[in-house]
């Protein structure tokens, strides 16, 4: 029988990344003895990146825009899900064109969430249950808060099976549940409580997370000491007196990524998964090991198998854009209140009849392409748009996302409402034909030009702050290689 | 075989509002100030007027849905009024409508008012709207300067101009409405600009500064028209007929077909053929005195100039720059001072328009009047440059 482990691994990482330095200047003079010295940078997101759009993003990187492999099961884990009640994994399949007859879940409450997910899809995967794990957290801190420089935003996607070609093979797995409060944050709660780290490392990472390990090692009938490399869900730090006490190697420690991005949350051990992968040979031996009110700790192998271009993780970490704007930072994670001026009262409500019956059009950004002319278009409707045709229902439906095209018309628009100005959209001309009225994202001023080549990505549209309420679409973003 | 409206309508009265901030106005004070002109100008009782067409967009800013808002405010006699709406060729729909009913017979007198009070918004520039339940699922939350900036960059890729060289011709655009302005006393901006004024103002969309832009108005205006027969039993000798009304929404093609480059306005084109070919103009270059066209922008403008075939493609820049536009020049356009500086009061332009070419080719525009004018043309251009209504009208002098 074939092994079972991970086919494929993406990433993704938005690309604001804030200099620490530009927080310690913000709020040093609040921040004390907290402060420290400031280096390097952490992920954040655009203001209209969520943990959902970023999910869908990891998905897409771990595709990478390839053929669909098949998928029977998807599992969205995070900490911060935009919604608490509304499949969230639902929203990602859809946008992600997966099946109707797909098992969806969202998985929570912990930071073990991810590593949790990913374990479970290695326990039930079979010759017919493939499953996409996406992880993706997007942590609000408080102002001059070490979370607020600690953490970062970013999400990871595995797709786990039974099969040849495998990335990294699953020897064996522990996992050990304690209620081991290191830190907090209630249901309705928008900040973390957290608890001394001298006492979590002592009482809570050393106790527990060694254990894990030995038991997973055990059952992967493995020594420590074959160990190459080490994960360890949280501060770099403690991973090495992790490794320590599990009698691996220090050198075997995979770096914490604070440095380029933060702590990602749930999504960060697969985050640190690809980073290793990157740099493994075939036949190393990786531990993963995760923490959260307990500890799941896998036993991997990697195979020798390159992920995908946009899966690895030094691209991603390259893609970042460095930024300086605390203030910006402060309003992406809805920490202070902007004044956008009158034009932002205008009421976005979302009329659900209308949202479901064109659901696959808006979230899945499936446009059409006529039988009868081969003329691709968006949206799709009942009659085709060439003036050379205009035959009435010869669409069958058309996956726009992957699909590349170039700037027609742009402008930077200093007016309209967004809550990063310019508001810039116009129209991109698609490869193979096609005109799309499009949002651009992620662009600065002076960016764009008539032709520049652009892409899709799956973006918030707009918040209906009345109802409590975010819709999405797809966006252009200049293709960056 | 439909032969179309050319000459079986006159109108034989026209009003309009002064533009402007009229905070302290109503729809129905700028309504009546426009009809009080217009019913005096044609010497008619108000109740000789048998239907009547009211053109307003923002309904929801200005007054309500309905034809009621101007059954109400000049107590009409409870005669028929339809209230119509077709985005920024409202005021111009409203016309139509009028003068259609006239033309079929249908009724005698009819008069078409064009109205809209945008300044209750509390906000600079035009009321926020929603698109629709799915449009506003996907399309841009565009502004309308936004939406014709796009017109910009396309139009300086696709003729191989810089967009310094474009900015050039757009600031004489407004330059030229701005010299215009101050000689039209019912105008909402009448301040003299210079060139470098305009190249230097801050950006709202790139590439249209402040002074690209036109302004956003109060205002009312109407026409009453009637058959050139009961014209002459008014005492009309010299009056001022309806050559064509001619009209072109996008079926999708712009915004959703790559065979559109971006930078030219489709349905204007189609419209201007229609209108040319109803009205009986073969060469619009030689045959048409001045034109009131439809500059929202001034890069609308710009591009609109070969999209009525006054231009050649690519040819714009160089005709603004050199002066062919100007009130001064070979093809007078925007004497009034336009959107730009007269105003913009979306439901009433396309009948301000009319007022002005009315005044002119009748000799009554002061000290803009152009030396005998006999053939004008309006133009507007509703939505935006990839969605869109255009609508092209050609009045002419009857020599009595």
């Amino acid at each position: 029988m074939h092994p079972v482990g991970l086919k494929r691994l993406g990433i993704y990482l938005p690309r604001l990344r804030l200099e620490r330095a530009a927080i310690a200047s913000a709020t040093g003079w609040a921040a004390g003895l907290r402060g420290g010295k400031p280096r390097g940078t952490r992920s954040y997101c655009s203001w209209d990146e969520d943990s959902l759009t970023m999910a869908v993003a990891a998905a897409r990187s771990a595709m990478d825009g390839t053929t669909t492999p098949r998928v029977d099961a998807l599992t969205f884990a995070s900490t911060t899900h935009p919604f608490a009640d509304r499949s969230n994994a639902g929203v990602v399949a859809t946008a992600l064109g997966l099946p109707e007859s797909l098992r969806t879940a969202d998985t929570a409450g912990s930071l073990r969430a991810g590593v949790g997910a990913l374990l479970n899809a290695l326990s039930n995967a079979s010759a017919d249950v493939e499953t996409l794990v996406v992880t993706a957290d997007r942590r609000i801190a408080r102002p001059a808060s070490e979370q607020e420089s600690s953490f970062g935003h970013g999400a990871a996607a595995a797709l786990i099976g039974r099969g040849t070609g495998l990335i990294a093979e699953f020897l064996g797995s522990a996992s050990l549940q304690d209620d081991f409060v290191d830190h907090y944050r209630a249901g309705d709660a928008r900040f973390d409580y957290a608890l001394e780290e001298r006492w979590v490392r002592d009482e809570g990472y050393l106790s527990i997370v060694p254990r894990a390990i030995a038991a997973a090692l055990r059952e992967a009938d493995t020594a420590a000491g074959a160990v190459k490399r080490l994960i360890v869900q949280g501060p770099g730090r403690f991973a090495v007196a992790v490794a320590r006490a599990a009698g691996i190697g220090a050198q075997a420690c995979q770096g914490d990524l604070n440095e380029s991005c933060g702590d990602t949350g749930t999504a960060h051990p697969l985050l640190m998964l690809a980073a290793a992968l990157e740099q493994a040979d075939a036949g190393d031996i990786i531990v993963l090991a995760s923490f959260g009110q307990g500890s799941d700790a896998l036993v991997l192998r990697a195979t020798g198998v390159q992920m995908t271009a946009t899966g690895r993780c030094s691209a991603a970490l390259a893609a970042g854009s460095l930024d300086r704007e605390y203030l910006r930072f402060l309003s992406n994670c809805g920490l202070v209140d902007i004044d956008w001026g009158i034009r932002a009262e205008r009421d976005n409500r979302t009329a659900q009849s209308a949202a479901w019956r064109k659901h696959e059009d808006v979230i899945g950004f499936v446009g059409g392409l006529c039988r009868t002319c081969g003329t691709v278009q968006f949206p799709r409707s009942r009659a085709c748009v060439n003036p050379d045709c205009r035959a009435f229902d010869t669409q069958d439906p058309k996956p726009l996302c992957d699909v590349r095209g170039r700037v027609k018309t742009f402008t930077e628009d200093w007016l309209a409402v967004t809550r990063s100005p310019p508001h810039v959209y116009g129209n991109v001309e698609l490869d193979g034909g096609g005109n799309v009225f499009t949002e651009f994202a992620d662009t600065a001023p002076g960016e764009l030009k008539v032709g520049t080549p652009v892409q899709f990505v799956f973006r918030i549209k707009d918040f209906d702050a009345v109802r409590n309420f975010r819709r999405y679409f797809w966006k252009a973003i200049p293709v960056r290689n | 075989m439909a032969t179309g409206i050319r000459d079986k309508v006159a109108i034989v009265g026209m009003g309009c509002s002064r533009f402007g901030e009229r905070w302290n106005c109503g729809a129905d004070d700028l309504m009546v100030e426009a009809f009080q002109e217009a019913v005096h100008d044609a010497g008619i009782e108000r109740d000789r007027i048998d239907a009547a067409w009211l053109g307003v967009f923002y309904q929801e800013q200005s007054t309500s849905k309905s034809g009621l808002p101007l059954s109400m405010a000049l107590r009409l006699p409870n005669v028929p009024v339809t209230r119509v709406e077709n985005l920024c060729a409202t005021g111009t729909e409203a016309l139509r409508g009028a003068a259609y009913a006239v033309a079929a017979g249908a009724v005698d007198i009819a008069l078409a008012m064009g109205v809209e009070k945008l300044k209750d918004t509390g906000f600079g520039g035009l009321p926020e709207r929603t698109k629709g339940t799915f449009d506003d699922l996907w399309q841009p939350g565009f502004t309308p300067p936004g939406a014709f900036a796009q017109l910009g960059a396309a139009y300086a890729t696709r003729h191989g101009f810089t967009m310094d060289e474009v900015k050039r011709a757009m600031a004489h655009i407004s330059w030229k409405s701005h010299e215009n302005a101050a000689a039209s006393p019912k105008a909402h901006l009448r301040n003299r600009i210079t060139i470098e004024q305009a190249l230097s103002a801050p950006m709202i969309a790139y590439p249209l500064g402040t002074y690209d832009c036109c302004g956003v108005s109060d205002g009312a205006a109407c026409a009453i028209v009637t058959t050139p027969e009961i014209a002459a039993t008014l005492g009309r000798r010299d009056m001022v007929t309806i050559k064509a009304l001619a009209l072109a929404p996008s079926n999708g093609v712009e915004m959703g077909h790559a065979s559109w480059d971006g930078a030219h306005t489709l349905t204007t084109r189609l419209a201007a053929e229609r209108a040319y070919r109803e009205a009986g103009v073969t060469d619009p270059s030689a045959q048409i005195d001045l034109m009131e066209v439809h500059d929202c922008f001034s890069i609308t403008e710009l591009v609109l100039m070969e999209d009525l075939g006054f231009s050649t493609p690519g040819r714009a820049v160089h005709d603004v720059l050199d002066g062919r536009y100007d009130r001064t020049g070979a093809i007078p356009c925007q004497t009034d001072g336009g959107l730009k500086c007269f105003g913009h009061p979306v439901g009433a332009s396309g009948l301000r328009m009319a007022y002005e070419i009315y005044n002119q080719l009748l000799g009554r525009a002061g000290e803009r009047q152009l030396p005998a004018p006999s053939l004008g043309l309006t133009h507007n251009l509703g939505g935006i440059p990839n969605r869109n209504v255009a609508s092209v009208s050609i009045l002419g002098l009857h020599r009595g």
